[in-house]
This record gives C-alpha cells, sequence and structure tokens, in this order.
C-alpha cells in the first residue's frame, strides 16, 4: 500500500516537472508573440507591466482568473464547462511520451508515436462541444470549420510520420531520434524533405493558426467555437492553443532535426568545444526556432479562404506523401546513405 | 491492491458507467460522449493487458475519427425528441425480444464455462524488452499476411463502393476552380480607361454646379 502511494507521488511530481515549466512556456510565448508581432510590425509590444514587460502574462493570467465565467442562456451547461478540460488534457497528455534526452522521458513508450497521433485528435472533442454546447451560431459554424480542419489535415499528418517511422524503424519517439544520430546531415530533413514540409504546415493548420485560423476567424465569425468562453474557460482554450503550439515544435524537431542531438556531431573540433551543451538545451533550442517560424507566419501571411485549405490538404499534401513513401521505399531498400546504410537489399 | 489493480477498478466503472450513460442519456449529444468515455477506457483496459498498440489504436481510430463522424451526425440532425417516444409501446415487445436474443447470444459465446476464471490462463506477463508492436507487426506479415492482404482489398473496396454510393453531386455546380482563379490575369478582369484630364471648355459652371450638390450630399471629392 506503502509502495503504492509513493509510487504515485512520484509519477505526479515527474507530470509536474514536465507541466509547470510547459504553463511557464506558454505564459512567455504568449509575451514572445506579441513582442516579435510588435517588432515585425513597427510596434514596441507590451512594455508597460514590469521591466521591459516581462511581467505582462502574469498579468494577463490574474486579469483572465479574476473574471466571471458566464455561462449563456440556453446552453448545456455541463458540457460548456467540460469543453476547455477536453480541449487541454491531450494536449497535457502528448507531453508523457515526449523525450527530452537520451532516457528523459515520463514513459519510454514502444508506441509513443501512435500515442501522440491519438491524443492530438481526441483534441477535437473539446472544439466541437464548444461549439455546440454555447447555443450560438457563430461556435457552432467554428466548431464545424475547426473539426473538418482538423480531421483533414490529421490524415496528411499521419502519412507524413509513416514516413519517419519507414526511415526510423520504430515507434519509439527515442529511438527516432536514436536513427538520425551522426550529425546535421544525418538527420531525416533531408531524405523526408516534402514530409517535414507537410508535417509543418499541417501542425500549423491542426493548431489553428494564422493563416489556417479559419474557426476564429473574427472578420466572418467573430471568435469561432470560443466565442461565449469568458475568464479562466477562455484562459484554458487559450493555454491549450499555445501548449499544442510547443508540442508540434518539439515533435518537429524529434522527428526531422535530431531531437536533443548536438548538429556539429562529427564535425572535429566543433565537437569537443560544444560537448558539454546538455541534450534537453539543444532541443529546447530547436524547437525554438519552429516556435519563432509559427509566429513570423503569423505576422506574414493573411488568412487562407476555407475552400483553398480543405483543397491544400486533400488534394495536395496527401498525394504527394503517398508518392513520397513510394520513393522513400526505394531509397530504403538502395541503402542510400547517410541514413538507409545497411538497410538496402538491392 | 498494486497500481495497476487501483487503474483497472477506476477504468472498468468508468467504462461501465459510460455504457449506461449511452442508453440512458435523453440526449443523443450526450449518448455519444458517453459511447467515448466507454471506448476509452475500454482502451486503457487493453494496455493493462499491455496489448499497446492495439489500445491507442482503438483510440486513435474509434475515438479519434469514427466518433467524431458520429457526434457530427447527431449534432446536425433536427430530432424531436416527442415522436421518437410515438411508438414506444407498440415496438415495446419486438424490443424485448431483440434485447433478449442477444443478450442470450452473447452470453452463450462468453459464459463462464468457456470464459470463466478457470477456463483462461492469466496472461503471461511480460519484461520491459517485450515489444507488442514488433509481434504483432510479425504476426501480421508473416504467418497471417493473406489474411491482412484481403481484409485490405475488402476495405478498399468497401471506400469505393460508399464514396460511389453517396456521390452524386451536380455536375453543374459553380464551385470555384483554383486553377482557374490562378491564371486569372489583369488583362480579363481590368478594364482601363483613359479620361481626358483638365477642366472642361464647354459648360464649365456646369459642372460645377454638380460638384457642389456632390459635395453637399457627402459622396467624395
Amino acid at each position: 500500500m506503502l509502495d503504492m502511494i509513493i509510487d504515485f507521488f512520484v509519477i505526479g511530481a515527474k507530470i509536474g516537472l514536465i507541466l509547470l515549466p510547459l504553463i511557464l512556456a506558454v505564459a512567455y510565448t504568449t509575451y514572445a508573440e506579441r513582442k516579435i508581432i510588435g517588432y515585425m510590425q513597427m510596434r514596441l509590444g507590451p512594455n508597460r507591466v514590469g521591466p521591459k514587460g516581462w511581467l505582462q502574462p502574469i498579468a494577463d493570467v490574474i486579469k483572465l482568473l479574476m473574471k466571471e465565467v458566464v455561462v449563456p442562456s440556453g446552453s448545456n451547461k455541463a458540457l460548456f464547462l467540460l469543453a476547455p478540460i477536453l480541449f487541454i488534457a491531450p494536449s497535457f497528455a502528448a507531453w508523457a511520451v515526449i523525450p527530452f534526452d537520451v532516457e528523459l522521458a515520463l514513459a519510454n513508450s514502444d508506441v509513443g508515436l501512435l500515442y501522440i497521433l491519438a491524443m492530438t485528435s481526441i483534441a477535437v472533442y473539446g472544439v466541437i462541444i464548444a461549439g455546440w454546447a454555447s447555443n450560438s451560431k457563430y461556435a457552432l459554424l467554428g466548431s464545424l470549420r475547426s473539426a473538418s480542419q482538423i480531421i483533414s489535415y490529421e490524415i496528411a499528418m499521419g502519412f507524413a510520420l509513416v514516413g519517419v517511422l519507414m526511415a526510423s524503424g520504430s515507434m519509439n519517439l527515442g529511438e527516432i531520434v536514436k536513427a538520425q544520430d551522426g550529425g546535421l546531415l544525418h538527420w531525416f530533413w533531408i531524405p523526408l524533405l516534402p514530409l517535414l514540409v507537410i508535417y509543418w504546415v499541417s501542425g500549423v493548420a491542426e493548431t489553428n493558426r494564422a493563416p489556417f485560423d479559419l474557426p476564429e476567424g473574427e472578420s466572418e465569425i467573430v471568435a469561432g467555437f470560443h466565442v461565449e468562453y469568458a475568464g479562466i474557460s477562455f484562459a484554458l482554450f487559450f493555454l491549450a492553443e499555445y501548449a499544442n503550439m510547443i508540442l508540434i515544435s518539439v515533435l518537429t524537431t524529434l522527428f526531422f532535426f535530431g531531437g536533443w542531438l548536438n548538429p556539429f556531431q562529427g564535425i572535429p573540433f566543433v565537437e569537443e568545444v560544444t560537448g558539454w551543451i546538455p541534450g534537453i538545451a539543444w532541443l529546447l533550442l530547436k524547437a525554438g526556432f519552429f516556435l519563432f517560424l509559427m509566429i513570423w507566419l503569423r505576422a506574414t501571411f493573411p488568412r487562407y479562404r476555407y475552400d483553398q485549405i480543405m483543397r491544400l490538404g486533400w488534394k495536395v499534401f496527401i498525394p504527394v506523401t503517398v508518392v513520397w513513401l513510394m520513393i522513400l521505399t526505394f531509397m530504403i531498400k538502395a541503402g542510400v546513405g547517410p541514413w538507409f546504410t545497411g538497410r538496402g537489399v538491392l | 491492491m498494486t497500481v495497476e489493480s487501483v487503474v483497472f477498478y477506476l477504468f472498468a466503472t468508468l467504462t461501465l458507467v459510460g455504457a449506461i450513460g449511452v442508453i440512458t442519456m435523453r440526449n443523443a449529444v450526450q449518448a455519444v460522449l458517453c459511447l467515448v468515455l466507454t471506448f476509452f477506457s475500454a482502451a486503457v483496459l487493453w494496455m493493462l493487458l499491455e496489448a499497446e498498440f492495439l489500445a491507442v489504436t482503438l483510440v486513435l481510430v474509434y475515438v479519434g475519427a469514427v466518433m467524431v463522424l458520429f457526434l457530427f451526425v447527431v449534432m446536425m440532425l433536427d430530432v424531436d425528441y416527442a415522436s421518437l417516444k410515438a411508438g414506444y409501446t407498440k415496438y415495446l415487445p419486438l424490443g424485448i425480444i431483440t434485447a433478449l436474443a442477444l443478450f442470450g447470444g452473447i452470453y452463450w459465446v462468453i459464459r463462464s464455462e468457456v470464459f470463466g476464471v478457470e477456463q483462461m490462463p492469466e496472461p503471461a506477463k511480460h519484461g520491459a524488452d517485450y515489444s507488442n508492436v514488433t509481434e504483432l507487426g510479425r504476426l501480421l506479415y508473416t504467418d497471417y499476411f493473406f489474411a491482412f492482404e484481403v481484409a485490405g482489398v475488402i476495405l478498399l473496396v468497401a471506400i469505393v463502393a460508399a464514396i460511389s454510393l453517396t456521390f452524386r453531386g451536380r455536375r453543374d455546380r459553380r464551385g470555384q476552380s483554383v486553377p482557374m482563379q490562378h491564371q486569372a490575369s489583369k488583362e480579363e478582369r481590368l478594364r482601363v480607361v483613359s479620361m481626358e484630364s483638365g477642366p472642361r471648355q464647354d459648360g464649365q459652371e456646369k459642372t460645377e454646379k454638380k460638384k457642389r450638390i456632390r459635395r453637399k450630399k457627402g459622396g467624395g471629392s
């Protein structure tokens, strides 16, 4: 009995060690986004709360926590309050299988990749229920848009990951990174370049970020599925969206850019000099680049038209992935190096 | 009580609660959500049996895709619950017979003489290096390769059939063709009209008057 309680506490502590920095990262991603977009648009961004505006996210959190949660009349109260929780739970749960360094993961699972796909596909329930339970036209339209967008892009995303599976020969995220060992040119971004582009763009679409943010297209449907939410229930949607952004950035790094591996591996002098840097620092650095890219995209591109989004997903991405999977098969069977040496049969 | 048994009882209870919810909820959307809960808890139970691959696939396929479509359909339906209850007494005997037949059939297959604790051996525990995915893949692509391929072909045929049955879209619909939009050039959309500039010589007074009137109405220059 005591063992069990200790077990629970140990697991709980590990979960806390992942989630607390994650929530802090989410808070400061919002700050970074406002600052970066501000500078890109020749503004200053938030700079009043605390030195250089550093306390802005804290102030935002306190403001959102203090606000009243308004439940609209005619809504389904239980489901209305359940929806944000259903949205945020999978985006946190997905972090369970992320390896931050060699042997540094909460769960070193052999189905890690499938688990990630499963968790990201569950998040759609939060969106659908939020739209339906709000009893509002705009919310329902937004949730329909969001659901069809998430389902469409999930297929392209899944196919892109099949390529990663084939290249690494494992569904274990740690093994996938280990298969890319050997320096910048050994990472999967070269043999899987089209899949990388598709995975990345689908990831942006899955998180409902600009230029794919039609579910909350404010010019058409106010704020989409979370139009009726206020205070902490709105904050949960916001939190989940940013947690998903960070998740997609980390996943792209793991699948295509060698995760925690040192990019200077194999270069004689630089490798020794940078050897002391821990793997987690490389992972966060690479993920940070992709996070920046997402914010950059938002500041740069106008919103897509809805039928163009669907066309891109179904008629461009899915055929390209299927073709590239065939090419990849030949590459693996021919043992094209340095990625597939030793696996060729031709 | 180990951690495993706590998890088992928790999720077994959730499975049953969800299953009862499916048939007792008055609102169809809530019933579908209960079914989602049932699937999810069943997946956790499979996970306890060391069938990780099947468990995660259950969540991915049924919870993540099939039930989302279910929810879509149910949400879009405009169900009149009063009219649904109309034939209740009329169909009750038939319903009871169906329920009994179904229950009997299931009971006959999984009764305790066949599936009881005495009959079934305890599932073997495997070490940390045992990979359920690898084992499943090896079986599917060696021993059961033929069956696997046949199942794949049947699914493909089902997809083609389902699409050809449901797709009867109008051929003359006015959808936007993206290639045509891309090929649109400035010449076919824009007509540049050259207007002579400068004040007109004849009837200058008249145009001045017009301008004044326009200004009064609040229209541009």
